[in-house]
């Protein structure tokens, strides 16, 4: 199996050991991953402006980057997202499709495609709340909703369930976005921070001495928030605790 | 970067409110109490400019004990909603019944239109045709000149707020009495609702009491509910029992029977309907349900979403005139014919006008109904309103994070952040998005788009420009800090550790890394 890593754009700039870890953790399980040179972005960033014409190119450079893959996998649901239901600027060739198709987030690519049942080296002593970005939450239904009705489930935490020691605290409003939302982190700042820092406010309260997730979009700017007002819990991300990372 | 800087919004800052506690980083500081706070009023309408939407919900926010309130007290009521929702085993089912019987009525309107108005007709109801917000006003004040009528007493309907009803009964010698007290209290305080269902959530008993003591003489001072309502009864009864017309909304009309239903908590559309011989219903056409056996499927749904109760007090059915009375139905299209020719926004005409997305939007319960500007807030409003009026509303699809939350607890099952997508789309390619944004976005296409100058793009440690990729923070100043700290910028990017870990194939050390396999690898 021929598994294509895509590190997104400020995961790259900004949070290095997350794209470490997941290429770490993916070999771990004999994969053979490639990380292709010239990738730059999904896209996102254009297309949740609105402007679907300028992420053409950018799409288009994914796909000539990712389409000799079995599989491609990004630690981010956002992305995975972008890639999976909003890649439509581009001629929807086979090539398309089938790129669109094979790009999976790496909760679901661990719980439904390597069906993982155990993280051995895995062992996280704390504290943690969960965060589920929207995009993965709602977009990729990597768990269940509290709007809905339906059967209860969690990827992500059936995944931090298998590593030893680690304990999960309940926020008050777990579904709740948390303001990040792409570029309206910087266009509706100040929404976007008051819904940060009441995030960060939560998790706090819940005794949380980690928050985790599978998109460090979300953490960063909630880092940022707790940060800001001086709240003592860390961030980390989903791919570095399952693989193996202790504190 | 300006962390420090102070930003000054366009309109008015809280008074006794510093300047620098008007953006966001001072909105998380309490600050000390000082007599009641004032209430945040909504955006200040510029003619022939978009909404600054932005600039009303950080004046709300800056108000923190209304900020509080409001972001409770819908929280509280969505957590009724999935209180209620997990009763009822057949929620989902329930849901997608209600959008099928949305979605084949709308898709069959003319039919549907035609036999209701032949029901009502034989039901001894005068049915009236209003093209738009201008046609349905002079319909109703005709009316009730004809018949010498002055004084209106009407229950809550946002198709009467959409028309500017009460602005063109004012100015046409008619009186409108609104009966439902959230609404009275906006009517009082001539402030247009800021939600569909609780029309003055916004507002706090000392508003209240504001209001009431500068329009009905009562103790400014007394911001006791009990004291309040009562005040309210006793000044505005007299009034409604000397109205000689009184006028409903509608919440369903129902085709094969030719009636009107209206949803109340109040009793008060009983009130405004059978008070005085003549009752005129306003409804918008999308308000049909083919028959009456559809609407225990609506009924069901309706106050779950909205409050978080089983069912509300009053479902009250009006088939035609009390016996020497008038019955009245307006049947409103005002843009809606046109919607329903807009491939990607049409199901919008499915909504219930239940209020339930704006109870879980995390903006909106932030920003407060009234910094939309519009009739219709909150999600819904995102893709309602830029059909009124594409530019003025240019800005309100992108006062959402499109987390999908509203999606998933409309009971009509409306995509709603799907079409907060669709719509900025829209106004991308037709100049409605300010030039910086659409010059950001082209410049970041461009550098997204090739791997050389993505790469030279990106900030470095040892760089001066400690900052965010140029393609983020691309604009005259980086907002970024102003409540959040900057993330760390790492030594080396991603990039540039797996070149100098693996080497540019990749393979230099490949399965030699720094995490060796250990036993019981699930591999």
């Amino acid at each position: 199996m021929r598994v294509g890593l895509f590190v997104p754009c400020y995961v790259d700039a900004f949070h290095p050991e997350v794209g470490q870890a997941t290429l770490e953790l993916l070999e771990r399980f004999g994969l053979d991953v490639d990380y292709p040179f010239d990738q730059t972005c999904c896209g996102q960033p254009m297309t949740n402006t609105g402007c679907h014409e300028e992420s053409r190119a950018t799409e288009e450079l994914f796909v000539k980057n990712f389409s000799e893959y079995d599989y491609i996998v990004a630690p981010s649901g956002s992305c995975v997202n972008q890639v999976r239901r909003n890649f439509t600027a581009l001629e929807q060739t086979e090539e398309v499709t089938a790129v669109r198709a094979k790009t999976f987030e790496l909760v679901e690519f661990l719980h439904d495609v390597l069906k993982v049942d155990a993280f051995p080296w895995a062992e996280f002593p704390h504290k943690v709340a969960l965060h589920n970005n929207c995009n993965a939450l709602r977009g990729l239904n990597i768990a269940s909703m509290s709007e809905l009705r339906n059967e209860r489930y969690s990827k992500p935490k059936d995944l931090l369930g298998k590593v030893r020691g680690l304990e999960f605290v309940d926020i008050a409003r777990p579904d709740e976005c948390c303001g990040f939302g792409g570029t309206f982190s910087v266009f509706e700042e100040g929404i976007s921070s008051r819904m940060g820092q009441d995030k960060a406010r939560d998790q706090a309260r819940s005794g949380a001495e980690y928050v985790t997730s599978s998109d460090s979009s979300c953490l960063m700017h909630q880092e940022g928030c707790a940060l800001r007002l001086q709240l003592g819990q860390k961030y980390i991300h989903i791919s570095q605790i399952l693989n193996g990372s202790r504190a | 970067m300006s962390a420090a800087t102070p930003q000054t919004p366009a309109g008015k800052s809280p008074e006794g409110a510093p300047e620098h506690l008007t953006h966001a980083a001072g909105a998380s500081v309490t600050m000390p109490p000082r007599g009641p706070e004032e209430q945040p009023r909504g955006p200040v309408i510029r003619p022939g400019r978009p909404v600054d939407q932005s600039e009303a919900a950080k004046r709300f926010m800056a108000a923190p004990q209304h900020l509080a309130m409001h972001d409770q007290r819908l929280w509280d009521l969505r957590q009724k909603r999935d209180r209620q929702m997990h009763g009822i085993e057949e929620w989902e089912e329930l849901r997608q019944l209600a959008s099928d019987i949305k979605m084949h009525t709308l898709t069959h309107l003319d039919h549907y239109l035609a036999e209701f108005e032949r029901n009502a007709l034989a039901n001894g109801v005068k049915v009236h045709w209003a093209r738009d917000a201008g046609e349905h006003n002079a319909i109703v004040v005709d009316i009730m000149r004809a018949r010498g009528a002055k004084r209106l007493i009407k229950s809550k309907s946002m198709l009467t707020e959409e028309c500017g009803f009460r602005e063109y009964a004012a100015e046409h010698g008619v009186e409108v009495i609104e009966t439902d007290l959230g609404e009275r209290i906006q009517q009082l305080d001539d402030e247009a609702p800021s939600h569909v269902v609780v029309p003055s959530v916004h507002k706090l008993r000392t508003d209240v009491a504001a209001v009431f003591a500068r329009t009905l003489g009562t103790d400014p001072d007394n911001a006791d509910a009990g004291y309040l309502a009562e005040q309210q009864r006793e000044t505005t009864r007299p009034l409604i029992l000397s109205a000689d017309a009184g006028m409903t909304g509608c919440n369903f009309a129902v085709a094969e029977t030719g009636s009107v239903v209206v949803c109340t908590n109040e009793g008060n559309a009983d009130l405004s309907a059978n008070t005085t011989g003549l009752h005129i219903v306003s409804m918008g056409i999308e308000k049909l349900i083919p028959k009456l056996e559809n609407l225990a499927v609506f009924v069901r749904l309706l106050s779950r979403s909205a409050l978080g109760s089983p069912i509300t007090q009053y479902t009250s059915h009006f088939r035609g005139p009390r016996k020497g009375g008038e019955m009245h139905i307006v049947l409103v299209d005002n843009g809606r014919t046109d919607r329903l020719g807009m491939e990607q926004f049409w199901t919008s005409l499915k909504c219930i006008r239940c209020g339930a997305c704006m109870n879980t939007c995390p903006v909106f319960r932030r920003s407060g109904g009234l910094s939309y500007g519009a009739t219709y807030t909150g999600p819904i409003g995102l893709i309602i309103d830029p059909t009124f009026n594409r530019h003025k509303y240019s800005t309100l699809p992108f006062a959402s994070t499109m987390n999908g939350s509203c999606t998933n607890v409309c009971p009509v099952k409306i995509n709603i952040h799907e079409q907060i997508a669709g719509w900025r789309k829209v106004l991308s390619e037709n100049h409605e998005i300010p030039a910086f944004k659409k010059n950001m976005m082209k410049a970041a296409g461009a550098i997204l788009s090739s791997p050389r100058l993505y790469r030279a793009s990106l900030p470095l440690a040892d760089s001066a420009l400690r900052h965010l990729p140029r393609f983020i923070i691309y604009n005259r100043m980086n907002t970024w800090t102003r409540g959040r700290e900057m993330p760390h910028t790492p030594r080396e990017t991603f990039h540039q550790w797996y070149k100098r870990e693996r080497g540019k194939d990749g393979k230099k050390g490949k399965g030699s890394g720094p995490s060796p396999k250990v036993e019981g690898d699930a591999s």
